[in-house]
């Protein structure tokens, strides 16, 4: 029997790795569809990056009760890992609690912090909960979310309150079942938390409170790894990717656009003809600004993976907040939609683009460049990047702009301002 | 410029003026009164005058690179043959293609933004304010532009400045890194806004009426318009002015 269930649990083990370690090189392929980007240069600041703003959550602190609530449940996740670890060897070994006689009384305070954690976790959770569904905060109910973005945020709620939930029951039926002397039940002293839980379950017998510590033990374990399994699927692949996020994170002022070499050397060309070599370098015509997903930097790709789906961007977007069809937090997701859809097809052309079939031209004509969402952003995300660089397709791969845009490229290029207005009079403030 | 090349001699600082700041009728107050401070402090500048041409921002944003570049390969030729050094702008937009867009194409100077060369001329006492000054006691609101601030992290120079005429400086809630853009950046300024509830100048000017000053401090030619705009529109003109930093400190220089 024992053997059975140590088989069980290892097929359980080894399948749930092979699904996630075959998701997540899907992801990193999607990823890699994006054009290169160096991002290298550094290393010292850009893991200061990743302490402050992944590890210490900076940005989640500019609303500090938000922030300690999401603490709570990222430490709690994090570190009751710990516990998993016990339970995959028990699990593999058919062995139970095979910490409990090697640290000694160390092992009951660990078990208490991980309990402790556990019910700010499950706390922290329910009062996310209720501020999506009952208090309805602008940027939960926002439109952007409707469907499986809305859903999916819940189920990761109630998943982790479950999770929790698994965990202290387990640790309350092991401590009645070791006051009563069952066997394979070790004394490991009264848990923080669950210690004072006994009671509940004094009544039930000792066959019932085995199945419900085993029922418990497996489903927390199994919900683990489903869990583990769902979340590539989800926005709640944060928690991993906010890591490598944080690390290519720009270093240069936000107000810095990204260059175009390609042009500068075709401008250079036309201004000093005498430097241009005799005959053109390649034949391929090199494509401007972003259409698709794989005009976009990987890192872009990389952004659209770590989305969360917080709206923090579109709160404080200017555009989103009088009402124009632009959400920075839409174009994060629709960019990572259109990449899982190249992946599902493994990038054979489908005549879509990223460009109309997800964002349209309305939306990226909306953006005032004020780099709000780019502060706001937990994640380091940069939705700006994404935006220039697809008004760069519009305007130099399609001609299309706006009438008053057309213009106001005429009036640049004759008189040397966006108005019409004589160069002779540029001094004329003077007078 | 031309005239200091050709006697040989080096101005303490070039004067970029801007767009805006030449051809606009109300920046040009601007210019005119940052110009001034610059005569009044004995600060020797010079301007490109003619010579002066779009630095392409707003191109660049629209999304013409080529526009762009041309614009930078021009403006960088003439300030190179000059051997200018020194910038100093009164445009948050000219201040940030200047300062981190030019150096990548050859464009290398030490350029500042206006309201921190005030507040570096306050720290050495080269600016002197009159005692008692017309904003004495005047509830004062700081719009923080975005190319000055999140694009650059400048938020403490311009309210240094201001604390100098000794107001009371009312912040709106939206201030500093979380400041809400006027609405022309991207160059919003030079097209109809995309359909939606409410412009974005109308929500900043009523955010900014709202604290009760009587004077909207700003730092850029562009949200001087949106935001006099957006004042209009709450119909508070006559109560609630929007002044630049440069106007505001002009008026009361010993």
């Amino acid at each position: 029997m024992q053997i059975v269930s140590q088989l069980l649990f290892l097929v359980a083990l080894v399948f749930a790795i092979y699904l996630f370690s075959r998701r997540v090189l899907g992801i990193r392929r999607n990823i890699l569809r994006g054009r290169d980007a160096a991002l290298n240069d550094q290393p010292g600041v850009r893991w200061k990056n990743v302490l402050l703003l992944a590890f210490g959550q900076k940005k989640m602190f500019r609303n500090p009760l938000v922030a300690v609530l999401h603490f709570f449940v990222y430490a709690g996740f994090l570190i009751i890992n710990l516990e998993i670890l016990e339970i995959m060897i028990d699990g593999l070994a058919g062995t139970h609690r095979i910490f409990a006689p090697v640290m000694g009384s160390l092992y009951g305070v660990l078990i208490g912090c991980f309990e402790i954690l556990a019910v700010l976790v499950a706390v922290s959770c329910a009062v996310f909960l209720i501020r999506r569904n009952i208090i309805k905060l602008k940027r939960f109910i926002s439109k952007d979310l409707d469907g499986w973005p809305r859903s999916d945020a819940n189920y990761i709620l109630i998943t982790e309150i479950a999770l929790m939930l698994l965990f202290l029951t387990m640790n309350t039926a092991d401590q009645v079942l070791q006051s009563r002397g069952a066997e394979h039940y070790l004394l490991t002293g009264n848990f923080w938390i669950t210690g004072h839980l006994t009671p509940l379950f004094s009544g039930l017998s000792d066959g019932t409170l085995m199945a419900l510590e085993r029922g418990a033990w497996w489903l927390h374990i199994l919900g683990v790894l489903a869990f583990l399994n769902y979340l590539p699927f989800s926005k709640h692949l944060h928690i991993v990717l906010a890591f490598p996020n944080a690390y290519y994170a720009s270093l240069l002022p936000k107000g810095r656009m990204e260059n175009m070499p390609a042009i500068q050397q075709e401008v250079l060309y036309a201004m000093q003809p005498e430097l241009a070599p005799a005959a053109p370098a390649t034949d391929n015509v090199p494509k401007f600004g972003a259409k698709d997903v794989y005009d976009l930097t990987w890192k872009n790709l990389l952004d659209a993976y770590s989305c969360t789906e917080c709206g923090r961007c579109s709160a404080a977007c200017p555009a989103t907040q009088t009402g124009k069809a632009l959400s920075p937090r839409l174009i994060m997701m629709k960019t990572r939609d259109r990449a899982e859809e190249v992946g599902r097809h493994n990038g054979t052309p489908d005549n879509k683009t990223l460009l109309r079939d997800y964002i349209t031209e309305e939306e990226l004509r909306a953006c005032t460049s004020c780099n709000a969402c780019v502060e706001e952003c937990p994640v380091s995300i940069n939705p700006l990047h994404i935006i220039l660089q697809m008004r760069r397709h519009l305007v130099m791969e399609e001609s299309s702009a706006p009438q008053e845009w057309n213009m106001m490229f005429s009036n640049i290029e004759n008189n040397m301002a966006p108005w019409k207005f004589s160069p002779d009079d540029r001094d004329a403030w003077t007078r | 410029m031309a005239e200091y090349f050709a006697n040989g001699e080096t101005p303490e600082v070039l004067f970029w003026v801007g767009c805006a700041g030449s051809f606009d009728q109300r920046a040009q107050k601007i210019t005119r009164a940052f110009a001034e401070i610059l005569d009044k402090t004995g600060i020797s500048f010079a301007i490109l005058g003619k010579e002066e041409s779009c630095t392409g921002d707003p191109a660049r944003r629209a999304g013409n690179e080529f526009l762009f570049q041309m614009m930078a390969y021009n403006n960088i030729q003439v300030l190179n043959n000059y051997g200018v050094k020194k910038i100093v702008t009164a445009c948050p937009h000219c201040f940030n293609t200047l300062r981190n867009e030019y150096p990548e194409l050859g464009g290398h100077y030490d350029v500042v933004h206006h309201t921190t060369f005030l507040q570096q001329l306050i720290d050495q006492g080269r600016i002197k304010m009159k005692e008692g000054g017309t904003f004495k006691g005047k509830k004062i609101t700081y719009h923080d532009s975005c190319y000055l601030g999140r694009a650059n992290g400048v938020y403490e120079a311009p309210r240094q400045v201001l604390e100098t005429l000794d107001a009371e400086l009312v912040e709106m809630k939206r201030c500093r890194s979380k400041g809400l853009c006027c609405g022309a950046g991207g160059a919003q300024m030079f097209k109809e806004e995309e359909k939606g509830s409410t412009r974005v100048n109308f929500e900043r000017g009523h955010e900014a009426i709202s604290t009760g000053a009587s004077v909207i401090a700003s730092n850029c030619p562009f949200c001087m318009t949106m935001l006099t705009d957006g004042v209009k529109e709450a119909g508070r003109e006559e109560e609630v002015k929007v002044l630049d930093i440069a106007e505001m400190i002009a008026q009361n220089l010993q």
